[in-house]
């Protein structure tokens, strides 16, 4: 019996140093493992402001916020109706076009391909647009159309839409 | 020959204390090898002298390169101008970054084509592996220093595939950018671990021929060497066979270094890195091609990764999913013709992933990637099943049967 109980006293020391140990290892490890993600500075670059009163009906220009590209386009009556009026069920990541948007008039898009990061084209007026007429990416064949909704290829999910807000009529933040 | 007796009284001081004069004696000079080792054996010395060529270069290419976006494609400039001797060293590393990937591709078909992967060797073949896995962990990463457009779209590209994983993938990305897209700081740390990589590559090959050493070589007949009469010494005969192959290495590897040394690489990388546009066409370093195939070929996006991983992951298991217990294709007929329809299937890889994923090109990648899996996962194990192998010779030096000399050991190994 007292064995036994010397030998449950063991285990506890035993376990307990481990666990100790454990926790130890891990919090030195987590500081070498944390170091790696953005830094405040990183983060406190998060915000771009763009003027929209030079852009016009049909045209587009790119911003870079947070080192990447951000599509704004100010779209043309028969682009917002054609991207109103898609039918939900054709899409493969269902979202409407309302819900993508702040003022239909401006689509705001992080431009980035959701498959694997490339730009896709579009913005510039001689470019491919794929066959939706919104943009392509041409590494590996996506397709989306006038809201930035997937269309064709192999990304899994709609362009995201940035966070922002109209500051005035013609002002937004991104951000 | 058995001892280290020198005749150095200072070497057998050293050597009594710390034996280093008896290991390298043993392991480089008498070391028994199997006599009929033919000279894809080569490539094994070949790709140790390249990774030595490799860090040397890299550490003086260090001494001129900043690590920094605004400056390092500037100083890369700098080294092909005006660092003296600068243009030869970085060619060196550049080429020498494709030829270790063509001398590591012969040794690891080599090892196929012999069974080299079959017991007692599973762990040797292992090790290999995994130094093939951070051999492309350090390519890709020394491919974004330079910090052309291919640099950063190759690397937005490859770290995007970890945003395939379920729940934390996108974490996963931002953490391995330090950021919100390919930027300094991912620069920086790609910088400290190409730098530190290779030196693991190091203790991974020591370690390889520490499991070498153990059985020694496999050989072209793939039956174990049976005594003496099998072997020669390692020092003088595959020293000099192993430096004749490296001066035909090294005539070839020089042609490349001075006269194409931009044949194996992409004239995009010259333009400096561009956040705001990809180029047209993104193509990994060829000796990825046959991977990237893969990723394209299979339509979902965590599905691509996941078979492109495979393609590696079937090469640890691979001693076990081959059954039979004859090494080498001479002796295996059915087994020889699928090994070249595997090389020719993995030269097709390369090309499709060179090609646009488009029309004919999807449904062959297709086709090729599902050939590859078909050879690991259900040729091999069924294989022996239905293969008449041939009769193993006796022993090396008795390669030619009769049929009174067929012995009953080789009879047994062989209905196995
Ligand atoms: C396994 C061995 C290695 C491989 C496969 C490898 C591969 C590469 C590749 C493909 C490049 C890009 C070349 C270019 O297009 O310009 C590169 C660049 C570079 N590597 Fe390595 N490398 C290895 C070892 C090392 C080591 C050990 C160091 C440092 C000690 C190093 C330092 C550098 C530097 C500073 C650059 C940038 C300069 C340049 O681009 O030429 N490398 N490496
Ligand atoms: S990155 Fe756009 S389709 Fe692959």
């Amino acid at each position: 019996m007292a064995k036994k109980e010397n030998n449950n006293r063991r285990d506890f020391l035993v376990i307990s140093t481990y666990a100790f140990g454990a926790v130890g290892a891990g919090s030195f490890v987590w500081p070498l493992i944390d170091q790696m993600n953005p830094a405040a500075d990183t983060l406190a670059l998060a915000s771009t402001e763009v003027d929209l009163e030079p852009l016009e009906e049909g045209q587009a220009i790119t911003v870079k916020w947070r080192g990447k590209p951000v599509f704004i386009r100010h779209r043309t009556k028969e682009e917002i109706m054609s991207a109103k009026k898609e039918n939900l069920d054709n899409l493969k990541d269902p979202q409407k076009d309302e819900d993508r948007v702040l003022n239909e008039k401006y689509i705001v898009l992080v431009g980035v391909c959701t498959h694997l990061g490339c730009v896709p084209l579009g913005q510039k007026t001689g470019d491919v647009k794929g066959e939706y007429g919104g943009w392509f990416c041409p590494c590996h064949g996506s397709h989306y159309d006038h809201s930035g909704r997937i269309r064709k290829g192999p990304a899994p999910v709609n362009l995201e839409v940035p966070n922002y807000k109209f500051l005035s009529d013609k002002l937004i933040r991104i951000g | 020959m058995s001892k280290n007796k020198s005749k150095n009284s200072v070497v057998e001081w050293i050597d009594y204390r710390l034996p280093i004069f008896t290991f390298l004696n043993h392991e480089l000079n008498e070391y028994p090898t199997p006599k009929n080792l033919n000279y894809f054996w080569n490539f094994g010395s070949l790709a140790g002298i390249t990774l030595v060529v490799m860090i040397i270069t890299g550490i003086v290419l260090s001494m001129n390169y900043t690590a920094h976006v605004d400056y390092a494609f500037d100083s890369v400039e700098r080294i092909m101008r005006d660092v003296n001797h600068g243009w030869l060293l970085r060619y060196i590393h550049m080429n020498g970054a494709s030829f270790f990937f063509i001398v590591v591709y012969i040794h690891i078909f080599r090892g196929l084509y012999y069974g080299s992967y079959k017991a007692p060797r599973e762990i040797l073949w292992i090790l290999g592996v995994l130094i093939l896995l951070l051999m492309m962990a350090t390519a890709f990463m020394g491919y974004v220093l330079p910090w052309g457009q291919m640099s950063f779209w190759g690397a937005t590209v490859i770290t995007n595939l970890f945003s395939a994983v379920p729940l934390v993938g996108e974490s996963i990305v931002t953490w391995l950018w330090g950021g919100f897209s390919v930027d300094n700081p991912t620069l920086n740390r790609f910088f400290s671990l190409h730098y530190l990589l290779p030196f693991l590559i190091v203790g991974l090959v020591i370690l390889h021929l520490v499991a070498l050493h153990r059985f020694g070589s496999n050989n072209p007949i793939g039956i174990d060497a049976k005594g003496k009469q099998d072997t020669i010494p390692f020092h003088p005969y595959y020293t000099i066979k192993d430096l004749f192959g490296l001066s035909v290495f090294a005539t070839i590897f020089a042609a490349a270094v001075f006269f194409f040394p931009n044949f194996m690489g992409h004239p995009d990388n010259y333009i400096p890195a561009n956040a705001m546009q990809t180029p047209a066409h993104i193509v990994p370093e060829w000796y990825f091609l046959p991977f990237y195939a893969i990723l394209r070929a299979i339509p979902d996006k965590l599905g691509g990764v996941l078979f492109m991983f495979g393609a590696i992951a079937v090469l640890f298991i691979l001693p076990w999913l081959d059954k039979s217990p004859i090494r080498s294709s001479q002796f295996r007929p059915i087994y020889k013709l699928f090994f070249w329809i595997l090389v020719f299937d993995c030269i097709l890889l390369g090309y499709l992933g060179a090609k646009p994923a488009e029309g004919i090109y999807v449904l062959l990648s297709r086709v090729a990637t599902g050939y590859y899996f078909f050879h690991f996962i259900i040729l091999l194990p069924l294989l022996p099943n239905i293969e008449k192998t041939r009769p193993l010779p006796i022993s090396i030096s008795k390669p030619i049967l009769s049929s009174s000399s067929f012995s009953t050991a080789a009879a047994v190994r062989e209905k196995k």
